[in-house]
């Protein structure tokens, strides 16, 4: 560089960013056409973890799909799986009882705090802030350790079933879940500290990647991302779904629209969060933790073992043109998701098997609008910016 | 630590060891491990928890993480890899110098996994020499750092890396 | 609730009634679904109606375009003249009581083309591509139709169902040499 102050030079240089770069959380890729430091055209890629997701959706039965679902955004599973339960059970037309409601809650509510905090600690290590990622990691711990209690596994969970939860909350869920949640504030509160009026921090992200909220609209973003531009759009609110009409909790918005605002969002969701968590076990209801329609629901795995009535429930629900199937026709279900709206469309033939399978995923808007949030900006901004929109390789290339 | 004691005498009072250059290296280069970490899916996300707070790579000297490949000697073939995926991961398998190994970690590396379907490569040991394949889907981090601690175990024995094997065979 | 039920006069919603005042016989199903309504247009009048839908109506958040193969089901072959795809739009508004709305259009394989909605929502431009990547459908007017999820060189669209889940060899034997990496 030429003249200290100079930034520009007229020649324009072309930078590959990705596939495998420690910013790109995974596998994006961008391919940046610089004027000195400033990026003049940026073109993302993606589809370097494609999978087919929705293809195998049309060859596994609905109950095997929740499989697949753990490894779409694998910082929320559960997510995911209460958001493709809930659509494979408004397709059927079932309901299912309020426990099972509470319960999903709770679950998409910690793994919304889990989620949230791995990305504050990808995107602070990203800005060099290396301690807010030990520190998050920390508190995920604990997440990971009440979550393998509840279903069996750290992060591949598999908890929901259509029809319910596939067990019931272990004993001293309670207990644990409310330690959790007394203590993160204060851990959060670390965090603020060494990041909100950070000199440092505050010059990386405010305004940097703004975008304004007829854009926002109109790029289809949703989530953290929408609300950091000022619309208060939540659909835990607009439609509410799982009983979430029964909780009491803010939808927290930002103004601006820049990386700071979406890191600000973020952190006041995790607070709302722990709220909603706090009244879904003061009001969590007893009663069956999933529908006790056999014709749905896998049977207890003590009933399928023990008795011969189980056994049979099982094996019909489990064997080819039995079990779950949906009648024709088609649906639309989205769940707020971590990162916003999630959906699933789903269209039915009648048979066990889904005939299409369509995922609506977050990620995949906010990495298109990337490139109006970059031009224009430095190349140092980048990182910045794709931290803060928090994209999941995984449901962005399914 | 495979050091051979040498007999000391009384002016040097065992502060003399001797041993071979080999074995040497070996054991500065089983404790210094740079993994290269090729993350793409859910098992970068157990692989973090492995560098993080509980869990600690560091403890096996492995937590100097090298996005550079030419700085790295470990890579950790960690997520689903996609046929779109394969050629960025054999072009930085082919830019690590020698001696290196590869960890599979992982069902979807190491076999496809779930995904049996047209675009998942299914195992990267068709195209890569694997050291170590690592089951689960996600392994636990317990089970990264044992896949960690079988590298040295090979590189105590002062055993080649496959990948160099399949080079010097050809 | 999945029950669709046929739309009577009296109790249909506003946009309904407005669509089928404005477009007429180019609607040729409309049904009520949960918190919306779906219509299926035929495709010389597809992109008038998106237009309306997004300019008139403010259904200004275009949440998924995407498409349907309708070769194995024959119930939905036969009422659209055997139309082999489905393009398949959900539409969102933040205004009004019927949220959300879901726009088909039937498409031909012999004339597998339909208008682009680039111009009224930028969202639809990777949406648009991946649905020409995985189906095959063209969208006329977009600026940069290529393949998004599968890599440039590759052949065929994966989600129609004619295509193998396990592919045509692909993953076993593909060409490092002409990748762009």
């Amino acid at each position: 560089m030429q003249g200290g102050m100079e930034r520009t030079t007229g020649e324009k240089m072309v930078l590959n960013f990705g596939p495998q770069h420690p910013a790109t959380h995974g596998t994006l890729r961008i391919v940046l056409e610089l004027d000195g430091e400033s990026v003049v055209k940026a073109t993302p890629h993606c589809g370097y973890l494609h999978t087919g997701f929705e293809k195998l959706g049309e060859h596994l039965d609905y109950n095997q799909y929740i499989v697949v679902t753990d490894r779409m955004n694998y910082l929320s599973p559960l997510s995911n799986n209460f958001g493709y339960v809930l659509a494979v059970e408004q397709l059927l037309g079932i309901e299912v009882p309020e426990r099972c409601q509470y319960i999903r809650v709770l679950m998409a509510e910690l793994s919304r705090l889990a989620d949230h905090l791995l990305w504050l600690g990808t995107a602070a290590l990203d800005l060099g802030a290396f301690s807010v990622f030990l520190y998050s990691f920390r508190e995920r711990e604990k997440l990971y350790s009440i979550f393998e209690k509840t279903t069996g596994a750290r992060l591949t969970t598999s908890y929901t079933r259509v029809g319910g939860v596939f067990r019931d909350l272990y004993d001293g869920f309670e207990n644990d879940a409310r330690d959790f949640i007394t203590n993160f504030p204060k851990a959060l509160k670390e965090t603020h500290t060494l990041l909100t009026r950070n000199r440092i921090w505050m010059d990386r992200t405010k305004g940097v990647g703004a975008i304004s909220s007829d854009d926002a609209i109109n790029y289809g973003l949703t989530g953290p991302c929408l609300r950091a531009t000022g619309v208060a759009h939540d659909l835990r609110k607009a439609e509410p779904y799982s009983s979430y009409e029964k909780f009491d909790f803010d939808v927290p918005v930002g103004t601006n629209g820049d990386s700071y605002d979406r890191y600000l969002v973020r952190m006041e969701e995790m607070i709302q969060s722990c709220r909603i968590i706090r009244q879904a076990l003061d009001n969590l209801p007893d009663g069956p933790f999933s529908l006790e329609d056999n014709k749905v629901m896998m049977p207890d795995k003590s009933d399928a073992y023990g008795h011969i009535e189980g056994l049979i429930h099982h094996f019909k629900i489990v064997m080819d043109g039995h079990g779950v199937q949906p009648p024709k026709g088609e649906d639309y279900c989205a769940t707020e998701s971590p990162n916003g709206e999630l959906g699933f469309y789903i269209v039915s033939d009648g048979s066990g098997t889904g005939y299409r399978i369509r995922i609506r995923p977050p990620s995949f808007f906010h990495f298109q609008a990337l490139p109006h949030m970059l031009e224009g900006g430095m190349v140092s901004d980048t990182v910045a910016v794709l931290g803060s929109l928090n994209v999941i390789a995984g449901e962005l290339d399914r | 630590m495979g050091l051979d004691f040498g007999s000391s005498t009384e002016q040097t009072d065992g502060n003399i060891i001797t041993t071979t250059i080999d074995k040497v290296v070996n054991w500065g280069r089983k404790n210094s491990l740079w993994p290269m970490p090729f993350g793409t899916a859910c098992c970068a996300i157990e692989m973090m928890a492995t560098l993080a707070s509980k869990f600690d790579l560091s403890r096996f000297g492995s937590e100097a993480i090298r996005f550079s490949p030419r700085q790295s000697d470990l890579l950790i073939v960690s997520g689903r890899i996609s046929i779109k995926m394969m050629p960025v991961l054999k072009r930085i398998y082919d830019q690590m110098p020698e001696p290196k190994w590869v960890i599979s970690m992982g069902a979807c590396a190491s076999c496809g996994g779930v995904f049996d379907t047209y675009t998942l490569i299914q195992g990267v040991d068709q195209f890569l020499p694997v050291d170590v394949y690592i089951p689960g889907c996600p392994p636990r981090p317990e089970d990264l750092i044992d896949a960690v601690m079988q590298v040295q175990r090979q590189i105590t024995k002062g055993e080649l890396p496959k990948g160099s094997e399949v080079a010097y065979n050809e | 609730m999945n029950e669709e039920k046929e739309v009577t006069e009296e109790e249909q919603p506003l946009v309904l009634q407005k669509l089928q005042d404005k477009f007429g016989d180019a609607l040729l199903a409309s049904t009520e679904i949960r918190q919306g309504v779906a219509v299926v247009v035929n495709k010389e009048n597809s992109y008038a109606l998106l237009e309306y839908l997004k300019t008139d109506l403010a259904y200004s958040y275009l949440v998924d375009v995407t498409a349907v193969d309708n070769s194995k089901l024959e119930s939905e072959l036969m009422q659209y003249d055997y139309a082999r795809f489905m393009v398949v739009y959900h539409l969102y508004t933040y205004e009004g009581e019927t949220s959300r709305i879901r726009v088909k259009v039937p498409v031909h394989e012999k004339d597998l083309k339909i208008p682009s909605v680039i111009e009224l929502w930028k969202g639809a431009n990777w949406l648009e591509r991946e649905t020409y990547d995985m189906f095959g459908i063209e969208f006329e007017g977009h600026p940069d139709l290529r393949r998004i999820l599968m890599p440039d060189d590759f052949e065929g669209h994966p989600l129609r169902k004619d295509y193998p889940l396990r592919g045509r060899g692909e993953r076993e034997s593909f060409n490092f040499e002409k990748q762009n990496v």
